[in-house]
């Protein structure tokens, strides 16, 4: 039976078809779904981790326990995890361990463009590249059996295009899952110098084999065709080469760590003119390049940002290279100077209407403190007209930013608060605040708690009281974490009280320590978040001075005498009547307050 | 090998573009062609503008149509057929629901919504069907079928029977809503 699948899906089916029985892993676009859809399997264990280390270490410990294991993360999770993956590399694997690492080339949703191939280069373990959802599924199965064959954790790596397409793909019934049976075994498993000097060899024996192995890989084959021109490629740049270039001879790599040397010499000896098209960077280029081989690579193709068919096309016609009719340059001319006679306004994301993080980002503009930034929807409040964030670098950077920032400049610091929400303070945060106190900083941290992993998609996160597999589970009490790292002074406060958290922004900030301002409020699109009447405007009293227009809620918009709420979009969070002077906003329903 | 029909779905977030492509992409399964379809995710939640690409044929290798190279646009927001109208083939057909959805820079008054970006969509592309479809769905007795309005519209460009959309939708919707979405997909391929 064929069904249309996501990448991201397919690689779910293939862990449970399989034989996975234990799934890791901590949300992040593009890779959040996997996780998701694995969970929803029978038979199978799947987990939310607080972050992606932990993720790994308990995707270890059942790998060793003997359990088929699958870990997901976006790329820049792979650093977090990078310490235990690099001593995995070395103590190998008992039941097979695949880690799925979802690259974002464009930067869809991302703070970076990292290309993670290179983590297989630098851990020594095998790197699979998937080209659509038929080759991811089959490449957690394939990559299960390298795993367990060669004694290594795998990486595969895939796309936000692969991850977020869909194409068909084969179902099949999933196969036996019995553990493997656990030995004790020091030599591998407890990485001290000496057992580590040992694994050490092992890795380059390993490596030998595999490279073996990745000669006559089925993942590793040519398509000879016309041999004026030859490519070699990975992942969904193959899907772009065959549109492109039709008639060309193709090398497609699916298994690029390590690479097969032999065949790709075979290969280029082969063909009149080679190129190597590979999304981001110079991967496979720089080791062919190392083999003496002649080819074409980054002088031709970008090494940032998404490719395309059209990307590709243009890029060979720069090189004389005749490409199929389609992509050959037509004269959109007339419809692009339509589309851009004036630039059209953006439709950038935004804070939800009735969001609980608008009032803080209103309030630290205001008091026009300097904010240490971290990753979520809250990242949204650098917008215009918040405009209210001045860093964000990575999960949980900005508590250990801020500090950094007062050491520098004590009178900065003394106007600079940091703001991280309740995942991710418990991603990486804690160890900040921790330094914070150590140390003897006087930062304020804002833990915007919205009860969720928002920007994701709503995940469970150890603060939600239950888990990925919908099982109840203890709360994590953040206001207790917090006076246990030291922080005498510690307030929750609800932010849709205006007054009062201005209030406590000023006094925190004003005082000379460690400070923790929780502030409180359910995510207004998560389930069970009461609704309230909406607000509307009195035309009579609105005098159009833009000041609710202040708070960047899409509810809100400038009409030619007044402003006007659109009664669809307001959640009743009452915001706008507490920002306006004029009294000119009202709940429906109410009187003027 | 005939070459794929390309379709692009341009909206604003919470449109329902996604069903839509949900619907096709089931009627052209059960049609027998080999399909790709492309969504990115991420920010469109948060009031961003949507785009799902969809190819159907023979065999489909890239997930993504090139400029120049769409077959159909399915507009569910004007201001975004304008933007998207660069990926319009010469010949091809653009589906314009006529809403206008204001982005943030707009309503605080930062940047003005385009009034006659219609009028440019026509100009260019002389396939341009232009429908009210929120008064449609409205019509139906649920603004929420805009997007199965859009649908009906989309069927008649496409060459797949009638019946497997209509086996689609009863496939792709929630039961107690498919007589609205019947009604919905009728309105739109028949208008």
């Amino acid at each position: 039976m064929k069904e249309l699948l996501s990448g991201n899906s397919a690689i779910a089916r293939g862990a449970y078809e399989s034989g996975i029985t234990v799934g890791a892993g901590y949300p992040g676009t593009p890779s959040t779904e996997i996780l998701e859809n694995f969970a929803k399997y029978p038979d199978v264990y799947a987990q939310w981790s607080p972050n992606e280390k932990v993720a790994l270490e308990v995707g270890a410990g059942a790998s060793i326990a003997g359990a088929r294991v699958l870990v997901t993360m976006k790329h820049v999770g792979v650093n977090v995890a990078a310490d235990p993956l690099f001593t995995l590399a070395y103590t190998g694997v008992s039941g097979g361990l695949i880690l799925v690492s979802a690259d974002d080339p464009g930067m869809h949703s991302s703070q970076n463009e990292q290309d993670n191939r290179y983590y297989a280069l630098m851990n020594k373990i095998p790197c699979l590249e998937p080209c659509d959802s038929q080759e991811a599924k089959d490449m957690v199965a394939l990559g299960l059996e390298i795993s367990e064959q060669f004694d290594t954790p795998v990486l595969l790596r895939v796309t936000t295009r692969v991850s977020h397409s869909q194409s068909f793909v084969e179902i099949k019934e999933p196969s036996p899952r019995d553990l493997r049976p656990y030995a004790k075994d020091p030599l591998k498993y407890v990485m001290v110098p000496a057992h580590g000097r040992l694994r050490r060899v092992f890795l380059e024996e390993r490596m030998a084999r595999l490279k073996e192995y990745s000669e006559n890989s089925p993942l590793n084959f040519i398509e000879w065709k016309d041999t004026n021109i030859g490519i070699i490629t990975s992942g969904i740049s193959y899907d772009y080469v065959q549109e492109v270039l039709p008639q060309a001879s193709i090398l497609k790599l699916g298994l690029t760590n390590p690479l097969p040397e032999n065949l790709i010499k075979q290969f280029a000896a082969g063909v009149d003119k080679l190129f190597v098209i590979e999304e981001l960077e110079p991967f496979l280029e720089a080791q062919i390049k190392a083999m003496s081989i002649k080819v074409i690579g980054k002088e031709l193709f970008p090494s940032y940002g998404e490719f395309s068919s059209a990307l590709i096309a243009n890029s060979l016609a720069k090189a004389g290279i005749d490409v199929a009719e389609e992509f050959q340059i037509k004269d959109q001319a007339g419809k692009e100077a339509a589309a851009t006679a004036e630039p059209l306004p953006g439709r950038p994301p935004v804070l939800c209407a009735g969001c609980p993080h608008r009032a803080v980002f209103y309030t630290l503009k205001r008091q026009k403190l300097v904010v240490s930034g971290d990753i979520g929807c809250y990242t949204l409040g650098s917008l215009s007209p918040l405009s209210a964030i001045d860093t964000c670098i990575c999960m949980g950077a900005s508590v250990g930013a801020a500090l950094g920032m007062e050491k520098a400049n004590p009178e900065m610091g003394r106007k600079t608060v940091a703001v991280i929400g309740d995942s991710t303070f418990m991603h990486s945060g804690i160890t900040g605040l921790m330094d914070v106190v150590y140390n003897g900083g006087t930062s304020t941290v804002l833990i915007l708690d919205n009860r969720t992993t928002a920007m994701t998609g709503h995940q469970e996160n150890p603060g939600t009281g239950s888990t990925l597999m919908g099982k109840p589970a203890p709360q994590v009490d953040l206001e207790g974490i917090v006076r246990a790292v030291g922080v005498k002074r510690v307030r929750i406060v609800d932010p849709s009280n205006l007054k009062e958290l201005d209030q406590a922004i000023k006094e925190e900030v004003a005082a000379l320590e460690p400070s923790v301002i929780i502030v409180r409020q359910p995510c207004v699109l998560l389930k069970g978040t009461v609704i309230s009447e909406p607000v509307e405007v009195d035309n009579d009293l609105c005098i159009n001075c833009g000041v609710c227009l202040n708070l960047g809620c899409p509810a809100i918009s400038r009409q030619e005498d007044t402003v006007s709420v659109s009664a669809i979009q307001c959640r009743g969070c009452g915001l706008c009547i507490q920002v306006c002077n004029k009294k000119a906003l009202k709940k429906r329903g109410e009187q003027n307050a | 090998m005939l070459k794929p029909v390309n379709i692009l779905l341009v909206g604003v977030g919470g449109q329902g573009t996604i069903l839509a492509t949900r619907i096709l992409a089931k009627a052209a399964q059960d049609a027998g062609y080999d399909i790709k379809v492309s969504e990115i995710k991420g920010m469109s939640q948060r009031g961003g503008s949507v785009v799902t690409q969809v190819r159907l044929g023979q065999r489909v290798y890239s997930p993504l149509i090139a400029e120049g190279n769409a077959d159909v646009i399915l507009a569910f927001e004007k201001m975004e057929a304008l933007r998207w109208l660069p990926y319009l083939k010469d010949g091809g057909s653009i589906i314009v629901n006529d809403q206008a959805i204001a982005p943030v820079p707009v309503l605080s008054g930062a940047a003005v919504y385009p009034e006659d970006c219609l009028e440019r969509v026509m100009k260019l592309a002389p396939n341009t069907i232009v429908v009210d479809a929120l008064n449609v769905a409205l019509q139906c007795g649920n603004p929420k079928v805009i997007n199965v309005v859009l649908v009906g519209l989309l069927a008649k460009k496409l060459s797949i029977d009638k019946e497997l959309w209509l086996n689609a939708l009863k496939t792709r919707v929630p039961e107690k809503f498919i007589d609205v979405n019947m009604k919905a997909f009728a309105e739109g391929y028949n208008l």
